[in-house]
């Protein structure tokens, strides 16, 4: 909403100037956007009248002026407009100056050999307008020497106040102006309203076929007037508010909207049939608007139509077919009351916005429909002349007033500041309310006034936030307690783990293109609106942002990539916390030690996830790995760690068809870690299990075994861990051969004695266990 | 030969040794089994006492000096061993160390824990709640009926399915949601903090589809604007670690709060950069206000016994004020040369006592 200092001093009687004026507006809830005066950048340019013009003698298209600004000097002035003239009265500005539309300093320069001392201006230098055919022409009476911007009527600072959907009554000047009387910035003027009787019978009918839609339809009909240009102080405030006039009868009905917040349309009567009246449109039935394009309209749409067509969606937009032109001779003007539901409804429908949407879907005051024909009509017969017939009414505005309690104790008990009761009283009834007994009477423009709260509001936010004391919150004793959730410690754990272990950490798109969510098994969650298709499923895996994110840091030259992300995936069931990890390019750049880099491999992934997953808390030593961990990766470099079904994570190289798909350097590895199929820890206390260090060291053996190729190696390990659970205290893989007599695993156990240190015959014993498990699966010690 | 004789010559043979090898022959040849020093000593056990008494003392003496003097030498040799050893052990440690990767933490999730951490001491606990969320959560149970204008204020991302009440489901719009959640599962008082990814149908320089929020919420019986002004005043300057975190609260309008309040917070430049700090200028930094009675009522608590105050404001724009990134877009762009620049180390974990910031 912007408007001008002059024209809120229309309605607010105030010696406030512009900053205060501002700085009040955001005290109270009006947020000022910005001020801005045009005469501040023309402050310098002064009325001046040229004197003599002589052809300049060294170019054809300028001329030299003698130009006097005011001070008695005839200054000499190099000018190239085709209108500059002997006795033309235009603006100039001397050296020094800064031309706003040019971005330009002014200098005392020679121009093709002659002395120039300044600019006769035109409109688009002193940015007042796109015309620069030629210099500004002011009346030959202009008063030489006088500041232009005070001839000219600029000094008038326009406001541009963001308005919050709740404040209709501030669409309009008129309702701002009583915000800041209510604060004390002045005092309200009474309202100017024309008393318009009419001198003959509305000649059209209007009728009212929707009255839930539009329960109230005023018209009236001015004949004999000439739609011309409207007036220049009327264009001038339009121009400031960033409307552009039209024609007067336009003007007046955008003029009366900004002025007192009252929508109006005005149709051309040659074009109207037979009624009119306010009926729910047909489906299908279509209307070319005012803005050039064609609705299509259904039932639940309230239009504004003849015997013939629809004229105008209503409260929406106008229609082409019936406005109003400079031949217009005769108008019926409407104003009615629409349904503030059903006018956002068409609008959301039809994706229309118009100012006179914005005003009714909020919500206008329906008392006002009087007055506001009465304003309009009044401006019409000042500018355009004719004559006015009398009123037609058709249905009734809801006009019932709202009543809620007001209690003057909760200003203290919601909003925390002390205010006296008679000053709540005073601050109301300036905004409009009337107190009866423990009620307060809602102003009939107030539509967003329901209950205490809003009391409370208005009377805090005209005292001004800033008088609130802040008050601590009530601590409570000893120091804070531990506040993070189990699974929210689980998250914060892996992240630092994450990066503890060098990778880095992304945030990626939560929503990924279709094909890739088909690399996945297909999105579940899909936007019906997204900004692009590539933007359109939700992630059913953090693979494809990752590998998005990889490619992008490849083609940067990056070398080596480890990208962790934690985040959701969008499943059908629930949105799962999960940690996604692409391990791309060097493991190990090339060295002087190893010379040549080496990529990353599977077990790399596997590395990560354990480290991720023991940062996590879950017993990692437990866990069951299976092989292939599914369609999306490969079946035979990839595999799950689990506890019984329940599957913690996966890891290992993705499919090459998903790999290919999604474009990833060859040899990347990835791993995804289901954070919420993580176990809570079974230990409750803080303490832990009584424990003495063993006083005897323990002691290692070795076992080499022949085993058959498909043999798990983690199955043998744990085979021979278990062979003696009381004596093995681990049991760890240390070498791997394969040769032309098969394949070869080495395993090294410890064992820890107890009281007594082990005789032969015990390890002979734990040693021919060891074997024994290992025969179990196939394997036999190697000779 | 007499002890004097020997003494000279062991003296000169050690002196002479070139080597560890050779120093041990003179050892064994004096000092050995059948060496001739211990055959002197054997020598007394045959001789007289006079002659003992006599002799033992030179004996004695000469054992004890040239076994010193082995010693010495052996010492000067191996001395004399390790340095020349030591002259040909060299290595150049200017060459590299093997390279160990340097992770990053993402700054969202490093200003979340800081923004959690400063909370926890105020009593606030984290909640969350679902992205893909229902209409009646995230606009109709915050006072935002289908026809209210606000729902314009925030653009949408609608989604394919429908809700239980047969409206489409939603990307939530703000944090919001997660306070209805919390009032409907939890009896007050209530004091959480909600952080979380939300998603706005809008794309531009200062933009982005997706990005973070943080909600908080307070409900109890005696909670004022005053709390909130507190609150926000507080948590700010624990956040940006400076005292002169000036806070500016306007009136505004949120259909799910009553009275509203937009908190603007004071800036000023320092070095060529707006600083948070000071009041030079505002800037808009949070939305708030006491929580409407229809949202009270709306979560099954009574509005006439319950009252609060809810805050929100984006986790991304907090982290650009604070650590000086000006592109929002870079957030969700997961280049690695951005990561390493803003992103902090694993270690950085904000902690009252450590501070709350890195």
């Amino acid at each position: 909403m912007k408007f001008t200092l002059s024209w809120l001093k229309d309605h607010l009687d105030t010696e406030a100037d512009a900053l205060t004026v501002a700085e009040t507006l955001t005290r109270i809830g009006l947020e000022v956007e910005g001020v801005h005066n045009p005469a501040e950048a023309l402050r310098p340019f002064r009325v001046a009248r040229v004197i003599t013009a002589e052809r300049h003698p060294q170019a054809d298209k300028l001329q030299v002026l003698t130009v006097d600004s005011g001070d008695g000097e005839a200054l000499q002035v190099v000018c190239g407009a085709p209108n500059a003239r002997a006795g033309l009265v235009g603006v100039f500005g001397g050296p020094g100056t800064y031309v706003p539309g040019s971005d330009f300093t002014l200098k005392k320069a020679a121009i093709r050999g002659v002395e120039s001392n300044g600019m006769m201006c035109s409109a688009r230098e002193l940015q007042l307008g796109e015309d620069h055919d030629g210099i500004i022409e002011l009346p030959a009476d202009a008063p030489v020497g006088a500041s232009f911007a005070d001839f000219a009527g600029l000094d008038d600072a326009v406001f541009d106040v963001a308005i919050t959907p709740n404040r209709q009554d501030c669409m309009g000047v008129r309702g701002i102006a009583r915000d800041l009387a209510a604060a004390g910035l002045g005092k309200l003027k009474p309202l100017n309203i024309p008393a318009i009787e009419g001198s003959f019978d509305n000649p059209v009918e209007i009728r009212i076929d929707d009255p839930e839609g539009c329960p109230a339809f005023y018209g009236r009909t001015v004949r004999g007037l000439t739609n011309g240009a409207s007036p220049d102080w009327m264009q001038q405030r339009l121009k400031a508010a960033g409307q552009r006039p039209i024609s007067a009868l336009v003007d007046i009905t955008n003029y009366v909207m900004l002025d007192v917040g009252r929508p109006a349309h005005a149709y051309d009567l040659r074009e109207l049939r037979g009624a009119v009246s306010a009926r729910r449109a047909k489906d299908g039935e279509k209307v070319l608007a005012l803005n050039e394009k064609e609705y299509e309209l259904d039932g639940t749409m309230t239009v504004i139509a003849d015997d013939a067509q629809v004229h105008d969606i209503g409260g929406i937009m106008g229609g082409e077919h019936s406005g109003v032109s400079e031949t217009t001779t005769e108008t019926l003007l409407e104003i009615a009351y629409f349904t503030p539901d059903n006018i956002a409804r068409t609008g959301q429908k039809l994706q229309l916005t118009s100012d006179a949407r914005s005003r009714f879907e909020r919500g206008v005051d329906p008392a006002f429909l009087d007055d506001g024909l009465a304003i309009l009509t009044g401006h019409i017969l000042d500018i355009c002349g004719g004559e006015a017939s009398r009123l037609t009414r058709a249905g009734e505005p809801p006009v019932e007033p709202r009543r809620v309690r007001f209690d003057p104790n909760r200003t203290a008990a919601l909003g925390g500041i002390e205010v006296p009761v008679d000053e709540q009283q005073k601050i109301l009834e300036r905004l409009g309310f009337r107190i009866e007994g423990s009620d307060a009477i809602v102003p009939s423009w107030r539509r967003d006034i329901e209950g205490t709260a809003d009391l409370v509001e208005e009377v805090t936010r005209i005292i001004g936030y800033d008088a609130i004391p802040a008050a601590p919150l009530p601590r409570a004793e000893g120091v804070a307690r531990p506040t993070a959730t189990r699974s929210q410690m689980i998250e914060r754990r892996v992240r630092r783990a994450a990066a503890a272990r060098g990778l880095d950490e992304a945030v990626t798109w939560s929503f990924i293109g279709a094909e890739e969510a088909a690399l996945f098994g297909g999105a579940p969650h899909v936007l019906a609106n997204p900004i692009s298709e590539e933007m359109k499923h939700m992630r059913p895996s953090l693979m494809p942002g990752l590998a998005t994110a990889v490619r992008r840091n490849a083609d940067r030259g990056a070398t080596s990539i480890r990208l962790f992300e934690v985040g959701r995936r969008y499943l059908a069931d629930a949105e799962r916390p999960t940690v996604g990890i692409l391990l791309a390019g060097d493991r190990t750049p090339r060295n002087w030690q190893d010379g040549k880099a080496r990529g990353f491999d599977p077990f790399d992934a596997k590395a990560e996830v354990l480290a991720l997953l023991d940062a996590a808390g879950a017993p990692t030593a437990n866990l069951q790995l299976t092989m292939g961990a599914g369609e999306t990766w490969h079946p035979g470099r990839s595999a799950t760690l689990g506890l019984g079904k329940n599957i913690l994570a996966a890891f290992g190289e993705l499919h090459p068809r998903v790999a290919k798909a999604l474009d990833l350097p060859t040899g990347t590895v990835a791993a995804e870690i289901y954070l919420d199929a993580i176990p809570a820890s079974r230990a409750t206390e803080r303490a832990r299990t009584a424990y003495s260090p063993p006083l005897l060291q323990a002691i290692t053996r070795d076992f080499a075994f022949m085993v058959p190729a498909d043999l798990a190696a983690d199955n043998l390990v744990r085979a021979i861990r278990g062979a003696d659970k009381a004596l093995i205290t681990c049991a760890r893989l240390f070498d791997r051969y394969e040769g032309e007599q098969g394949l070869s695993l080495a395993v090294e156990i410890t064992l820890q004695p107890g009281e007594k240190s082990f005789t032969d015959a015990e390890i002979t014993e734990v040693s021919k266990k060891v074997v024994a498990a290992a025969e179990k699966l196939g394997a036999s010690l190697r000779s | 030969m007499s002890v004097q004789q020997l003494q000279a010559r062991f003296d000169q043979e050690i002196a002479a040794a070139a080597d560890l090898a050779a120093l041990d022959g003179v050892r064994v040849a004096a000092l050995g089994k059948s060496g001739e020093i211990t055959q002197l000593l054997k020598s007394l056990g045959k001789m007289d006492a006079d002659t003992r008494t006599a002799e033992a003392p030179k004996i004695h003496s000469l054992r004890e000096a040239v076994t010193d003097a082995i010693a010495a030498k052996k010492a000067a040799l191996e001395g004399a061993e390790l340095e020349r050893r030591l002259a040909t052990e060299r290595l150049d440690l200017s060459l590299p160390s093997a390279e160990a990767p340097r992770g990053s933490i993402h700054p969202v999730s490093q200003v979340m824990d800081e923004l959690t951490e400063i909370f926890a001491d105020l009593g606030f606990s984290v909640a969350e709640g679902p992205e893909i969320e229902d209409d009646w959560h995230n606009f109709s149970a915050l006072n935002i009926p289908e026809t209210h204008p606000a729902r314009a204020m925030q653009d949408t991302f609608y989604m394919d399915e429908k809700g239980e009440d047969g409206a489409p489901m939603v990307l939530r719009t703000h944090t919001s949601p997660v306070q209805i959640r919390t009032m409907q599962k939890k009896q007050p008082p209530i004091r959480i903090i909600a952080p979380g990814r939300v998603y706005r149908s809008d794309s531009d320089a200062t933009h982005t589809p997706m990005f973070h929020q943080i909600e908080g919420l307070v409900i109890d019986k005696a909670i004022t604007l005053g709390h909130l002004k507190w609150t926000l005043e507080t948590f700010l300057k624990a956040f940006f670690e400076r005292d002169d975190v000036v806070l500016r609260m306007r009136p505004s309008y949120f259909p799910f709060t009553e009275p509203s309040a937009e908190v603007d917070v004071g800036w000023s430049m320092e070095k060529g950069r707006r600083v948070v700090g000071g009041s030079e200028g505002w800037m808009e930094v949070l939305g708030s206000g006491m929580v409407h009675p229809k949202v009270i009522a709306a979560c099954g608590l009574d509005p006439d016994e319950w009252q609060g105050f809810a805050f929100g404001t984006g986790v991304d724009r907090l982290a650009m004020l604070k650590y000086g990134m000006d592109d929002l877009r870079a957030f969700f762009d997961g280049d690695l040369r951005w990561m390493k620049h803003y992103g902090f180390r694993f270690l950085d974990v904000p902690t009252l006592s450590g501070g709350v910031g890195a």
